[in-house]
């Protein structure tokens, strides 16, 4: 693998594969060694010329039986609209691998993975990589409703080749597929009756910290997958700070001593100017 | 060892982070001066919060050089006021942006309230309309803004300057004789990354400011002519990424110097390995002391 730096720079890539999750979440397939050879939770910064650059977390695909590269992203600002509307060969610019990775410690047995939206991309390949690993594990997905469920076929087929007991549980906030209710709820249903050594979470940031709160309640390791407004992606413009740490170099996953002391994490966060705003707590 | 006073202010040592680089908040502040900077500048401050450019904003060059282009994204002097008043540990230099006096007097007034360590006025953004280098190109408005913020603080105000269309010299000239306790030089230089696959300039504001190794011998050059013609202290501030380009960005006549693209390369653990490498060089070359460096060049 080249240097550091070189991942840095700014690389054009065509889109092999454009994959319709749901009526507004796409998977957008590109050729990329080094996103290829990333851990699950580092991210890109994908550049859609002329409108925008955003952090991506890295998902692979395989297209032609080959190990590709990909983001998913639900059209939503200006930038994610127009990376949703990008289609097979035309280009868009990457740059990356950035941040840490989730960890898997050894003599992990049984696991919980609790993701909501898109935050379901990092895992959805962590669960790949700990079926494969032969880890119990147990995976919500949480949508807001139905038709936005996003990678269930992909799960399912995860599932249907290992012999393990690993699972799979929905979660919509209508109750329209699966659990009606927050994948936190779910998973404090689930905690009730089986014991789990980790869990792993990523989505939005309030459901993060419900899973933060049932770790510490349960006594059980969490990593969380923490999202701030992002510009460099290189540790030195400062916007994605939460405390003193640096989401895009010292995260952007952190575990659960690191969170304890993240006294910002679920409660507060910086918009593009450097001015902190509260999250909307819901009790 | 490297200890040393500039324009009145005491430092523990020399390395500056320099504005622009992960300041606008005080937990990151801390960090930074607990990883061995001897003070922090923030990013630029305006009378009202800025969000900047739309990314891309920063790219990645070969060769330890970055063009950024991040528009002065700011929170404002009175949200920046509320972050920092608290600060009892950071020796804290404020940057201040603006386009006329009032602005300057407006914010100087209230930021000296809090426990800062004196300002740098930015007169040298070369990026955005309006502010910095469209008003540092202007002596006069350079005169007045200095005289301004002088007015409304007994703290140094220092005036970072860069290579724009005036000359360096004549506007350090003129911030000096308003009152200016010393030129921060310099600031990026006007540059652009266009790509070759799809010829689409990267940035989203098109032209930035180029920062890191490739504007050094600018910058040191720009320190030699400024030590050498003003009594004033100078903080040399471009591409410095190691022990060895602080060395010479004093020896060239700066008293302290800034470092902000090095951390992209090596991560905030840069501040305390310049001083060990500073540390290493005065002892090898049997100095006392960091300030028997400075404008030694000017001697040969």
């Amino acid at each position: 693998m080249a240097d550091h730096t070189d991942t840095d720079i700014l690389r054009l890539v065509r889109i092999r594969k454009a994959i319709e999750e749901t009526a507004t979440t796409r998977t957008i397939v590109f050729d990329d060694e080094y996103s290829v050879a990333s851990m699950p939770g580092q991210f890109l910064m994908v550049w859609i010329p002329q409108i925008e650059e955003l952090p991506m977390s890295i998902g692979i695909e395989s297209f032609e039986n080959l190990k590709c590269a990909a983001v998913t992203v639900r059209k939503y600002g200006l930038g994610s609209t127009a990376l949703y509307h990008k289609q097979v060969g035309e280009h868009i610019g990457i740059r990356g691998p950035y941040g840490n990775h989730f960890s898997i410690p050894e003599n992990l047995r049984n696991v919980l993975l609790i993701g909501g939206g898109t935050g379901l991309v990092p895992l959805v390949r962590l669960f790949s990589d700990l079926v494969h690993d032969r880890i119990q594990t147990s995976l919500i997905m949480g949508a807001r409703t139905k038709e936005e469920v996003i990678f269930q076929h992909k799960v399912q087929n995860l599932l249907a080749d290992n012999k393990l007991n690993n699972c799979v549980a929905f979660s919509t906030d209508d109750g329209t597929y699966g659990f009606k209710g927050s994948t936190v709820d779910l998973a404090e249903s689930i905690l009730a009756s089986k014991k789990f050594d980790m869990m792993y979470t990523c989505g939005p940031e309030l459901m993060m910290k419900g899973v933060q709160k049932l770790g510490e309640r349960f006594s059980i390791p969490v990593e969380a997958s923490l999202e701030r407004y992002m510009k460099c992606a290189i540790g030195i413009c400062g916007s994605c700070c939460i405390n003193d740490k640096l989401v895009c170099q010292d995260g952007t996953i952190f575990d659960s001593n690191s969170l304890r002391q993240l006294t910002e994490f679920g409660v507060s966060y910086r918009d593009k100017s450097g001015r902190s705003s509260y999250f909307i707590s819901q009790k | 060892m490297l200890n040393l006073e500039i324009a009145g202010i005491s430092l523990r040592n020399p390395v500056i982070l320099a504005s622009g680089f992960l300041g606008i908040s005080q937990a990151i502040f801390e960090r930074v001066y607990d990883e061995g900077a001897g003070a922090v500048v923030s990013k630029s401050i305006s009378k009202y919060p800025m969000e900047g450019y739309r990314n891309p904003t920063v790219i990645v060059l070969e060769g330890k050089s970055y063009i950024n282009a991040v528009g002065l994204s700011n929170p404002g002097h009175e949200s920046f006021y509320e972050e920092v008043k608290t600060n009892d540990k950071v020796p804290l230099m404020v940057s201040l942006v603006g386009s006329d006096p009032s602005d300057f007097e407006l914010m100087a007034r209230k930021l000296d309230k809090s426990r800062i360590i004196g300002f740098e006025i930015n007169l040298s953004c070369p990026h955005v309309q309006k502010l910095g280098m469209e008003v540092g190109d202007d002596p006069q408005m350079v005169k007045s803004i200095v005289q301004t913020t002088k007015s409304n603080t007994a703290k140094p105000v220092f005036v970072k300057v860069g290579v724009g269309n005036a000359n360096l010299l004549d506007i350090s000239e003129a911030a000096i004789n308003a009152g200016a306790d010393g030129i921060t030089a310099i600031n990026t230089l006007r540059a652009m990354k266009i790509s070759i696959d799809n010829f689409n300039p990267i940035l989203s504001n098109k032209i930035g400011g180029l920062s890191g190794s490739s504007i050094k011998p600018v910058a040191v050059r720009c320190v030699y002519e400024l030590s050498q013609k003003f009594r004033v202290p100078i903080i040399g501030c471009g591409g410095i990424s190691n022990w060895e380009d602080a060395v010479e960005f004093m020896i060239a006549g700066a008293t302290s110097f800034q470092v902000g693209t090095a951390i992209g390369f090596g991560g905030m653990g840069i501040f305390n390995s310049i001083n060990r490498g500073i540390v290493k060089y005065l002892e090898k070359k049997g100095y006392q002391s960091v300030k028997e460096l400075i404008g030694r060049s000017h001697r040969y």
